[in-house]
């Protein structure tokens, strides 16, 4: 790591580290009541127990599996599709607003449908997760494509570029950090929804978890399975970094 | 010497739907021989980025006719080599993957396509800076990744369109220095877009002076200035009767184009 990315990553843990120090205080002097945000101290305090409990480590890998196997599938319906929006404008146009809307609706809300088609199980969570995923990855995908300069076409055109060629090394990197954002929306888009889906049908991974602790009233344990969705979050955001710069590196 | 390019009754009008169509270029014909240095001047919107497409092939549905050694040109042509008004590097390539582009695109292998590179990038002054990224170079810079790219498919036609249109005039001063070693360099055809009249006079054999709307040639200037020539000429007497020339030939043109670009703007 350079000194560059080390910096940030420094002043990132320092800010998290300050919060947990206050919040600690806060939870001490009793400014916060204790029955509703535990210690920073007791929430670390319970991950053992919570390991031998429930596995947590096992069901952090649950999650994080369904969120990459729900995001791989997004992936896979999102980036066609954005690309058939974008080579057929009419589509592209029609369709535009309808995915927003649809993006913009809490779909989690049909998972008693999604239970009747496939089941408690995890198809459920997987087809549940991908689909508020898909939808930003097509309209970012779209939008990527629509955005590359008319000027680097036309320095493709000017060298006799094969269509291949054209999208290969010209549309595709210039759309990357476009498309990027979008799978980024789409990823953390995912992971809500199967965490959300988790807790209310108390099937799966880390949603499950929190679901019972928090009926239990084992607050400490509710955050520290939170955490643990925290700590899945940021390895699809780091992960999906390195993917962008690996792809396109500046 | 022969004609390299035939330029043959070329006219282009833009029907943009809804509005009147623009007629951007009425029957222009221009023989330029190999080995030239040739600059096309006119005022903003007389039609010379529309002519530059046309001659690089960007632009199909024209009618007339462009030749290259007598041989009707339809697309791109492996002999016309375009350097564009706009920012054109590729922003995620450094400077030496930006000049080896077109020979990546012919499947010439890694080592020989990046010694090729190379040699441009030398020739175009930017040594030193092969693996910086556009984002990290001035305009001038980018603008001579972009020179030095177009040289390296080897053209025998070098088209540019106002390539430092949008430089300081010290800059642009040098550049055109730099241009004129390339061209003695390289024998290549020069064919210079611009609407610097400075420019034009410096580097030139014949200034085609294009008028406003419909664009057609006006008046072509061949300047007998003595060769090799360096920007240090813009302090003779000669020079400053060529650009006195120029300016009484595109006044008039220039003041039509701005009353008629306020007048649209009025009309809004
Ligand atoms: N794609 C286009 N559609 C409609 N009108 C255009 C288009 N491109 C250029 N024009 C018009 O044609 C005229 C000539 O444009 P252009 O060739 O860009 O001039 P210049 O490069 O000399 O400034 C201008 O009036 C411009 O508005
Ligand atoms: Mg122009």
């Amino acid at each position: 790591m350079t000194r560059l990315h080390k910096v940030p990553v420094i002043v990132g843990l320092f800010g998290l580290l300050a919060c947990a120090v206050l919040l600690e205080l806060a939870v001490n002097f009793g400014w916060v009541m204790e029955i509703i945000v535990p210690r920073p101290t007791d929430t670390v305090l319970s991950f053992p127990s919570l390991q031998e409990d429930m596995d947590l480590v096992g069901n952090f890998f649950v999650t994080l599996g369904m969120t990459a196997a729900a995001t791989a599938l997004a992936l896979l319906i999102g980036l066609p599709f954005g690309y058939f929006l974008y080579r057929r404008e009419a589509y592209g146009v029609a369709y535009e607003g309808w995915l927003a809307a649809a993006f913009s609706t809490p779909i989690v809300l049909l998972y008693p449908l999604f239970l009747v088609i496939f089941g408690r199980n995890h198809m459920t969570l997987i087809v549940m997760g991908c689909i508020p995923g898909a939808i930003p990855i097509a309209i970012q995908t779209r939008q990527g494509l629509l955005g590359v300069s008319k000027t680097l076409l036309n320095v493709g055109r000017s060298f006799n570029v094969s269509e291949r060629d054209m999208f290969r090394k010209i549309m595709l990197p210039s759309a990357v950090p476009t498309i990027f954002t979008g799978i980024r929306i789409g990823v953390m888009y995912t992971l809500v929804n199967i965490v959300a889906i988790e807790y209310l049908i108390d099937f799966g991974g880390l949603g499950r978890i929190v679901s019972q602790m928090y009926d239990n009233f084992s607050i400490p344990e509710t955050y520290a399975a939170i955490v643990a969705v925290i700590l899945v979050s940021t390895f699809f955001y780091w992960g999906f970094g390195r993917v962008e710069k690996w792809l396109r590196p500046v | 010497m022969a004609d390299i390019l035939e330029i043959k009754n070329v006219s282009k009008t833009y029907n943009a739907d809804g509005d009147s169509p623009v007629k951007a270029l009425d029957g222009v014909d221009l023989n330029i021989a190999e080995g030239e240095f040739v600059s096309i001047i006119g005022p903003s919107g007389c039609g010379k980025s529309t002519l530059f497409n046309i001659i690089g092939g960007l632009i199909d549905d024209h009618d007339g006719e462009v030749l290259i050694d007598g041989h009707e040109v339809d697309g791109a042509h492996k002999d016309v080599g375009v350097v564009f008004q706009e920012e054109s590097t590729f922003p995620w390539r450094s400077t030496l993957d930006n000049v080896a582009f077109p020979l990546e695109i012919e499947g010439i292998d890694k080592a020989e396509r990046e010694e090729t590179a190379r040699k441009f990038i030398k020739l175009v002054g930017l040594e030193g800076f092969e693996n910086h990224f556009p984002a990290q170079l001035s305009g001038g810079m980018k603008q001579r990744t972009a020179v030095a790219r177009t040289l390296a498919y080897e053209p025998r036609i070098m088209l540019m369109d106002e390539p430092f249109g949008a430089l300081d005039e010290q800059t642009r001063m040098l550049l055109g220095d730099k241009m004129l070693e390339i061209w003695a360099a390289l024998n290549q055809t020069m064919l210079l877009i611009t609407h610097n009249i400075t420019e034009a006079v410096q580097l030139s054999d014949r200034v085609v002076v294009m008028s406003y709307r419909p664009g057609i040639i006006k008046e072509i200037i061949p300047i007998e200035l003595p060769r090799p020539r360096t920007s240090e000429v813009i302090a003779t007497a000669e020079f400053g009767t060529y650009v006195g020339k120029l300016w009484t030939l595109l006044r008039e043109e220039a003041s039509r184009g701005m009353a008629e670009a306020e007048a649209s703007i009025a009309a809004t």
